[in-house]
């Protein structure tokens, strides 16, 4: 398959900090990658990269064939949205909207009338017909980002490139432009990066996942890759609320503090990672596998109640989502047991 | 007026005094009101009054001999292409102070100021001695026959000088705030670095350039220590409006002397109120309140 944005042992330090480094990665025509990994792990960096609003100390970066590390901002063709949507100020929606287009040479721009009807199709693509000659201070912030991503497709970019663009926006705004970007992707069909930290944005959002850790990619797949076959302890432990457990593992059993618990597959012996998520625990239904866990706190959150407990003093307390109408109450003990084991030996 | 009739006055124009979280409106106000009387209010109207002694057309008689038009004409003229100067080169300076790391930035900075504090009389000599035939500077146009000092150009870089610090003071803060991302926006769509400059780093600086360019530009015509010392003072020619005013009250003329004085004020007042006019339209377009 065709390959729209290759970076090949990608790096970039800033003075003494390394930002990103030995990075590769490979993104499909067409795709909706999402760059996921805690703050400072390099995704807002190697976003800039791409976009040459850096330049890397080592390594490549390809479009398609074309080599375009060295290549400038101004001919690499991006549309690049910004958290806090960077729109002119001084300029009407229409006008940071036709932007791109007046400041090409007069040989290459579109007459008149082609930019005042493109300008009116991304109006009705963003859904915000009618407020062309408003200023961006009038607008809400939502508003805002539509105008900033009409402005960076308007220059037909060969990819588009969004840091943390729902970032600053409300939780409901957020949701409602979620969906609605999706839209915008499967209707335009542009390669888009959208780097974000919020889990549940990229899972929901994305085709593929990259997430990133320490200036690297750690593992890149699918929502359902990452989520049930995360390649690496960071991975494990960085999606899906999981909690890290240290057991000993032996064959096809491991020790989870006094308890014994049986593994689907053979485990190398030693001392292990078990990465505990909220849907991974069940009130046990057969006394002989069940672990006796005290309830140490009960939450309600959203649909479910969720409750914290201790599988055995001294490790980490564990989260399960238990029914609403469940009666767990702080100090109760309640038999569970493993519906998922996720587990890392350690080197 | 009775207090039926001031309390109605209070109560439709409510957007005066409206109850507020942040009080103090009252206090301040007749406190800033009181104080601008006192220090700005009360000379000008004796400088009116005593204008008045000559009446509209005694005023008008003297400000319109063919010597104080001049005047007028050099002061004016020459401060507003000072102050156009020093928009253009305060940006830059402005510009190299807030982007750029360089050593020696922070002795640079403090420089800029250096005008504001120096006599200006000081500058005038000094400049003078620069600029006459056998300055360092002077010496070098002399050759072909350009004279600066004691010139109009003697003037006009006086002007620059004092002028200076004005536009960059007020450039540089807004610049320090301007989001970098904006022009980083600007060159992901394709515009090139002076592109960018034009279209949207200096319209974000405007409101700020034009405050910078009105001091400047007040301060040049008001300005008298250092031109008188590099103009040459030649009548028609180098003489600036002030020279005049302290001249008509050497000849205790000082119903003349009030008179210039008082149409000065006016061209002053109409050219200010000109660019605040300009600079609310600006940043109305930046959406500033």
């Amino acid at each position: 398959m065709a390959i729209a944005i290759r970076a090949e042992g990608l790096a970039k330090s800033f003075g003494g900090t390394v930002a990103v480094s030995g990075l590769d990665l490979a993104v499909e025509p067409g795709e909706l990658l999402a760059l996921l990994g805690p703050s400072g792990s390099g995704k807002t960096t190697f976003l800039r990269l791409v976009a040459g609003l850096e330049s890397p100390t080592a390594g490549r970066i390809l479009f398609g064939d074309e080599d375009a590390t060295h290549l400038s901002v101004q001919d690499r063709r991006v549309g690049f949205v910004f958290q806090h949507y960077a729109l002119f100020r001084h300029l009407t929606v229409a006008e940071n909207i036709a932007y791109g287009l007046r400041v090409r040479p007069r040989r290459e721009r579109p007459s008149d009338a082609d930019i005042k009807r493109r300008v009116a199709d991304l109006l009705d693509l963003v859904q915000l017909p009618g407020l062309d000659r408003r200023r961006p201070a009038q607008l809400s912030g939502g508003q805002r980002q539509r105008v900033a991503l009409a402005r960076a497709l308007a220059v037909e970019p060969r990819v588009l490139l969004l840091d943390e663009p729902f970032g600053a926006l409300d939780a409901k705004v957020r949701r409602d432009l979620r969906r609605w970007l999706r839209e915008v992707h499967e209707r335009t069909g542009h390669t888009t990066l959208f780097v974000t930290h919020d889990q549940e944005e990229a899972l929901e959002l994305a085709d593929r996942v990259a997430i990133f850790d320490k200036g690297g990619v750690e593992q890149v797949g699918t929502p359902d890759d990452i989520l049930d076959r995360p390649a690496t302890p960071f991975v494990a432990g960085f999606v899906g609320e999981a909690v890290r457990v240290p057991v000993d593992a032996a064959g096809s059993w491991i020790r989870i503090g006094d308890h014994q618990v049986r593994t689907p597959g053979e485990n190398a012996a030693g001392p292990a990672e078990l990465f505990v998520r909220p849907g991974d625990l069940v009130p046990a239904t057969d006394p002989a596998t069940a672990i006796p866990a005290r309830v140490i706190a009960v939450r309600r959150g959203g649909a479910a109640r969720r409750a914290e407990l201790l599988l055995t003093e001294g490790l980490p307390a564990v989260e399960i989502d238990l029914p609403a109408g469940h009666c767990a109450r702080k100090g109760d003990v309640l038999p569970v047991s493993l519906a998922t084991i996720r587990l890392f030996t350690s080197r | 007026m009775s207090v039926a009739a001031l309390r109605g006055w209070t109560s439709s124009h409510r957007s005066f005094r409206e109850p507020s979280a942040l009080p103090g409106f009252g206090i301040t106000f007749g406190f800033a009101v009181s104080y601008l009387s006192l220090i700005v209010l009360l000379p000008l109207a004796v400088l009116l009054a005593r204008a008045a002694d000559l009446g509209l057309d005694g005023i008008w008689r003297v400000a319109t001999t063919p010597r104080v038009l001049a005047a007028l004409q050099v002061s004016f003229f020459i401060s507003a292409a000072a102050a156009l100067v020093n928009a253009v080169f305060g940006s830059i300076a402005a510009w190299v102070l807030v982007r750029y790391e360089f050593p020696g930035k922070r002795l640079l900075d403090a420089m800029i100021d250096l005008p504001f504090a120096l006599p200006t009389a000081v500058a005038g000599i000094a400049l003078a001695a620069l600029y006459a035939t056998n300055g360092w500077i002077g010496s070098l146009f002399a050759p072909w026959g350009i004279k600066i000092a004691f010139t109009p150009w003697g003037i006009l870089i006086a002007l620059i000088f004092i002028g200076l610090p004005f536009v960059v003071r007020t450039v540089q803060p807004v610049l320090q705030d301007l989001d970098r991302e904006v022009e980083e926006a600007s060159a992901t769509l394709g515009a090139s670095r002076a592109q960018t400059v034009f279209r949207v780093v200096l319209p974000a600086l405007l409101p700020a350039l034009l405050t910078g360019v009105a001091l400047a530009f007040a301060r040049a015509v008001g300005e008298y220590g250092s031109v008188i010392f590099i103009a040459g003072n030649m009548p028609f020619v180098s003489e600036i409006a002030p020279l005049l005013i302290v001249t008509k009250l050497e000849e205790f003329d000082y119903a003349g002397a009030a008179a210039i004085a008082t149409v000065m004020l006016a061209i002053s007042f109409l050219a200010l109120l000109a660019i605040n006019g300009l600079q609310a339209y600006s940043r109305r377009r930046l959406g500033h309140a």
